[in-house]
């Protein structure tokens, strides 16, 4: 397969996969807001950390208001993470590799694309809670799509790769963000609120009720192990990297837990690392130092991901 | 809505014979629109432009940055073709495409209607589309024009007329075939009752004829579909060509030539190419023999091509061919090479570089259409009856300052269908363009793009200039 076209379905899959992250963000700390009592300060800046892109925000944007955030985060057509540039880069590549997928995929990604922009051209802003279901299962319906209708060749494995690498980084990020910014101070710890807090945390990766079925009691170490280890949650950090590794094999012909590009030989690793963990482990070295390290090395795959397949390399002169 | 209040006027129509009267082969769609309740066609007409929107089929708008899209405007009722025309047509196109294969072999290598004085060397010489690099070039089976897209018309009494020949890379078969999808589900009764031609064996067809080209040793050849890319106004158009024939669609970053071959950059190394269908223009195909600051193409691939390691369709060099000028000889060509008569009829041309055609030009310009000849997309054209004098005047000091790249044409009465507008039926000019291809055999899609022009009263059917598209129903016997 191209090249180029590899390149394409992987980051069609990142931002279709990303615009449905950011809409998860959004979405539960709109649910908290309702829940929190009144002054309780509005906690809307640590989403915008979540991304990485404070500084930018606070220059554009100044104050992190609920609607500040908001438009900053789902329309905002110059920041390239906001769920509408997500959009239109997903579409952008899809666009480029419209022979490779099938026109069910591209028909989605359309129709995806149409629906964020029509909504953020309405004067008012839209019902929130309604506009961030519909970004959410359009993402679904997206990856059901491929599923259903692409051959699972090459192409649709990277699209794999795109998509839980992603959703593993995103993962992280979310955890950490809680963690670190959103825990309240010492005395809410244990409280309602506290509570309240990592309720949201695991709605906003689905994660809830299949918490509830294994863990039953919420505590803050149990909620980490579900989102970092769980073997087989779709939207755990372990599972995202199992499934991207799975792909990389597909299309290596590499066998499992056996290596010969960097790529294989990284995400090996860092899943190894996982299979052999304990939750306790973590805490114990700093689940941020222990998340901080993990996106490190995410980016590292992808990276060479990009130096293996993807990177085109200059042609010497008299070949 | 319904047809009985629509007069074609003094126009030949192609549904109607006159006022309330369809002509025999439009009876059973003037019928069934006719049974429509009220309201039924316009919901059906918007229903198919937002499938068309849906389904992606857009072309682009060269100066949006953000690389917007707009959509063909298009049509519901189809411009209808009979049998027998058909039949004609297929004939006639034959008999061209076939002529000018002969031409442009005979360009490249011998000149013998040069040397004969059939044409003047002069104009190949001068004409922006002949490629000295091409001299000699020996295309697999001595075939250059792989895919035409020729222009017909018709005038008041119904006859038709070849308006121009396209070569190079003729756009718009994906919105026949599109278009076609969307009628399918808009008028399935009427496809029911009707016996009309299916356009949709044309991807299998250009398939064909591109694999026709490959080495015959060769047991699974690789064809691949080159584009400008996704800001090209007819990306939509490569990738569906790419899609419905299976192969893989690249981009000039995409191939490089190695070991004596193209090839493709791929996730598990470099991939020989064996053929190339090419949308891109001659003079970006190589920055190392043509135009070296272009980027869309590969450097070194006209030595590959040259060496027989490769084959590209349409072969560098055809857009000889679609120099308007060039296009004055045809019939000539045709009575040269095949000692046939023309069965299609070039619109009469004027050649403005001959002194007394000039002449005779710039005395009518108020009457005639004057054309660069080798612009397209209707650039660099005036329509003199629709003209004001200063620009009239523009175009007289342009033609006497470079004769050669006119020509005029006297301002046909082009043909007109019904479409929609304002909620009501109204009468539009419209073109057709055909596609042929020349594989083992000539194939002459039964069908093609009618182009309509949908502002009230205009000759201008061109995409660029606010033109829209209708289905072409060709009947079976």
């Amino acid at each position: 397969m191209l090249s180029r076209v590899a390149d394409s379905i992987y980051w069609l899959n990142r931002y279709v996969e990303r615009a449905e992250n950011i809409a998860r963000f959004v979405d539960v700390n709109l649910n908290l807001l309702l829940d929190s009592p009144s002054g309780v300060t509005q906690q809307w800046e640590p989403l915008i950390m979540t991304t990485g892109d404070l500084h930018l925000f606070k220059q554009r944007y100044g104050e992190a208001t609920a609607e500040n955030v908001i438009r900053f985060l789902t329309f905002d057509s110059d920041y390239p993470n906001s769920i509408l540039s997500c959009l239109r880069f997903a579409r952008e590549n899809a666009r480029s590799i419209r022979e490779i997928i099938s026109s069910e995929m591209w028909e989605r990604v359309n129709d995806f694309y149409l629906m964020v922009q029509d909504a953020c051209q309405v004067e008012n802003s839209p019902n929130w809670s309604e506009f961030l279901q519909k970004v959410k299962l359009a993402s679904h319906l997206f990856a059901g799509v491929m599923d259903a209708t692409m051959t699972h060749n090459e192409g649709w494995h990277f699209g794999q790769i795109g998509r839980f690498l992603e959703r593993a980084d995103k993962t992280a990020r979310i955890l950490d963000v809680k963690y670190f910014i959103l825990l309240p101070s010492l005395r809410d710890v244990g409280s309602t609120l506290d509570e309240l807090q990592w309720i949201a945390l695991l709605k906003s990766a689905s994660a809830y009720e299949m918490y509830r079925k294994g863990q039953h009691r919420i505590t803050p170490t149990a909620v980490a192990d579900f989102l970092v280890l769980e073997r087989n949650f779709p939207r755990s950090i372990r599972f995202c990297l199992m499934m991207a590794e799975q792909s990389l094999h597909q299309i290596t012909g590499t066998p499992i837990s056996t290596w010969r590009n960097p790529v294989e030989r990284t995400l090996g690793r860092l899943r190894a690392d996982l299979d052999y963990l304990l939750i306790e482990d973590i805490i114990t070295t700093g689940l941020h130092e222990f998340l901080d390290n993990l996106q490190q090395q995410i980016n590292d795959v992808d990276t060479k991901i990009f130096e293996t397949f993807f990177a085109l390399q200059p042609i010497p002169a008299n070949a | 809505m319904q047809f009985k209040n629509y007069d074609p006027g003094d126009f030949y129509d192609e549904l109607f014979l006159a006022k309330g009267k369809p002509r025999p082969a439009a009876t059973p769609l003037a019928d069934r629109v006719n049974a429509l309740p009220p309201g039924e066609l316009l919901r059906r007409q918007e229903a198919a432009q937002v499938a068309l929107f849906k389904l992606g089929v857009t072309f682009n708008v060269y100066s949006d940055g953000q690389g917007a899209e707009r959509i063909m405007p298009f049509d519901i009722i189809p411009r209808i073709v009979s049998a027998q025309e058909w039949e004609h047509l297929e004939l006639g196109l034959k008999q061209r495409v076939y002529t000018l294969n002969l031409f442009l072999h005979d360009i490249y290598h011998d000149q013998k209607i040069l040397s004969d004085g059939i044409i003047p060397a002069d104009l190949i010489v001068s004409a922006s589309g002949f490629l000295q690099p091409c001299m000699g070039l020996k295309p697999p089976g001595d075939i250059w024009c792989h895919i035409t897209g020729t222009d017909l018309v018709r005038d008041r009494e119904g006859q038709w007329f070849v308006l121009e020949d396209n070569m190079r890379c003729p756009s718009g078969v994906s919105y026949v075939l599109e278009n076609r999808r969307v009628m399918k589900n808009t008028f399935p009764q009427v496809f029911e009752t009707m016996a009309i031609q299916p356009v949709e064996e044309y991807a299998s067809h250009l398939l064909e004829t591109l694999l026709n080209l490959a080495p015959p040793n060769l047991l699974d050849p690789t064809v691949v579909v080159l584009t400008p890319g996704i800001y090209n106004a007819a990306y939509f158009e490569h990738s569906f060509l790419a899609q419905q024939m299976g192969v893989e669609l690249v981009e000039g970053r995409d191939l490089v030539v190695a070991d004596g071959y193209l090839q493709m950059r791929t996730t598990k190394g470099l991939h020989r190419v064996d053929v190339v269908y090419r949308r891109i223009d001659d003079i970006f195909i190589d920055p190392k023999v043509f135009r070296a600051d272009s980027l869309l193409g590969v450097p070194g691939l006209m030595d590959v091509y040259r060496s027989g390691r490769v084959a590209i369709a349409n072969a560098m060099g055809t857009g000889v061919a679609d120099d308007k000028v060039i296009y004055a000889y045809v019939p000539e060509m045709i009575r040269y090479y095949l000692n046939e008569e023309p069965i299609l009829q070039n619109v009469p041309t004027y050649l403005c570089w001959i002194e007394e055609q000039q002449k005779y030009v710039l005395e009518h310009l108020d009457t005639l259409v004057v054309k660069a000849a080798n612009e397209s997309g209707g650039y660099g054209m005036l329509i003199g009856p629709h003209a004001t004098p200063e620009q009239r005047q523009e175009f007289a000091d342009r033609i006497k300052a470079a004769p050669r790249n006119y020509i005029a044409q006297p301002t046909l009465n082009l043909s007109r269908v019904p479409a929609l507008m304002d909620g009501e039926f109204e009468g539009c000019h419209v073109d057709l363009r055909p596609y042929i291809l020349y594989g083992k055999d000539i194939f002459v899609n039964p069908g093609g793009l009618t182009r309509v022009a949908l502002k009230r009263g205009s000759l201008v059917v061109n995409s660029s200039q606010g033109g829209g598209t209708k289905d072409t129903w060709v009947l079976a016997q």
